[in-house]
């Protein structure tokens, strides 16, 4: 094993970042959890209106974003394989893919939530009101939880951004790459809060 | 240092369990389409749940990882586990 090429002035600790990030990634969990167990309350409250309203979302739509973020799941992972062989161009290409894809997932996003908008249906919408409590309550969830979700798109792409750069100038390389790891465990917890989100609302009607 | 802990995972790997996942994502876009009423959401939740151990163990590294991130894992799921059942001895039993 070559010995890590280390300075004097280098404070790092990569087990301790590691652990840092899975604790967030915990917290973020036990947070999701607790909109999960609101929207499971709600759905066996109001069970017709939740199956009617969930037919009101796109499958195609849904299904297209899960495979997106699968695959931009995949191209982040193999960034991590990448940069521990040294290969950079391939590093470099595989985040480039995560960002695109990603970016990809938010311009469906927008189609989706304008298509909604436009036929009446927002949180607090007059014709949401109309239709009674069940609907207002699984579009509010839905709004909510998936806006959230692409919050945490956004904040991933910019961390994405981030590690991009990072292994562009060499900050980020073979033996120093926890930063580029840790961005990919978050990349990897806003696809596992989609498997979620997506049967929950566009399967399951 | 670090070293020690860090396995690196082929490319292949990870290749493979893309296919298994959109396999499973498939297999639950199928299930929910047929009208199977109430075996879909069971059936949709638990691929979900096979969905998000895959991607816990392969792409996350938990496999590779010490055993305290996988006691820590497993403690968090059985946090909200735990959460869901005694919401619903109270919502079941109203």
């Amino acid at each position: 094993m070559p010995e890590p090429l280390l300075h004097h002035d280098e404070h790092r600790d990569d087990e301790a970042s590691k652990l840092g990030i899975w604790l967030f990634i915990f917290t973020e969990l036990l947070f999701f959890g607790g909109l999960f167990v609101t929207y499971a309350v709600y759905r066996y409250a109001h069970r017709e209106a939740f199956h009617l309203a969930a037919q009101e979302l796109d499958v195609v739509v849904g299904t297209i974003n899960t495979v997106i973020l699968l695959i931009s799941s995949m191209t982040i992972a193999m960034a991590t394989t990448s940069i521990q062989k040294k290969d950079k161009r391939t590093t470099l290409i595989l985040i480039w893919i995560t960002l695109l894809l990603a970016l990809v997932f938010l311009v469906n996003k927008y189609f989706e939530w304008s298509g909604k908008i436009g036929h009446g249906i927002w949180p607090g919408s007059p014709l949401l009101e109309e239709l009674g409590r069940g609907d207002t309550l699984f579009f509010g969830l839905y709004f909510f939880m998936t806006g959230l979700h692409a919050l945490h798109i956004i904040i991933g792409m910019v961390i994405i951004v981030v590690v991009l750069v990072r292994v562009q100038k060499d900050r980020i390389t073979f033996d120093n790459f926890q930063l580029l790891e840790n961005g990919g465990l978050y990349w990897h917890l806003v696809d596992l809060i989609w498997i979620f989100l997506f049967p929950l609302f566009y399967l399951i009607t | 240092m670090s070293d020690k802990t860090h396995h690196i995972v082929p490319y292949r790997t990870y290749g493979l369990i893309l296919v298994l996942l959109l396999c499973l994502t498939g297999i639950s876009v199928a299930v929910t389409q047929i009208e199977l009423t109430r075996w879909a959401m069971l059936v949709a939740l638990l691929l979900a749940s096979t969905k998000s151990a895959i991607v816990l163990a392969i792409f996350m590294h938990l496999k590779f990882d010490q055993l305290v991130y996988k006691v820590m894992a497993i403690f968090v799921v059985l946090v909200v586990l735990a959460v869901f059942v005694l919401t619903f001895f109270d919502y079941g039993f109203r």
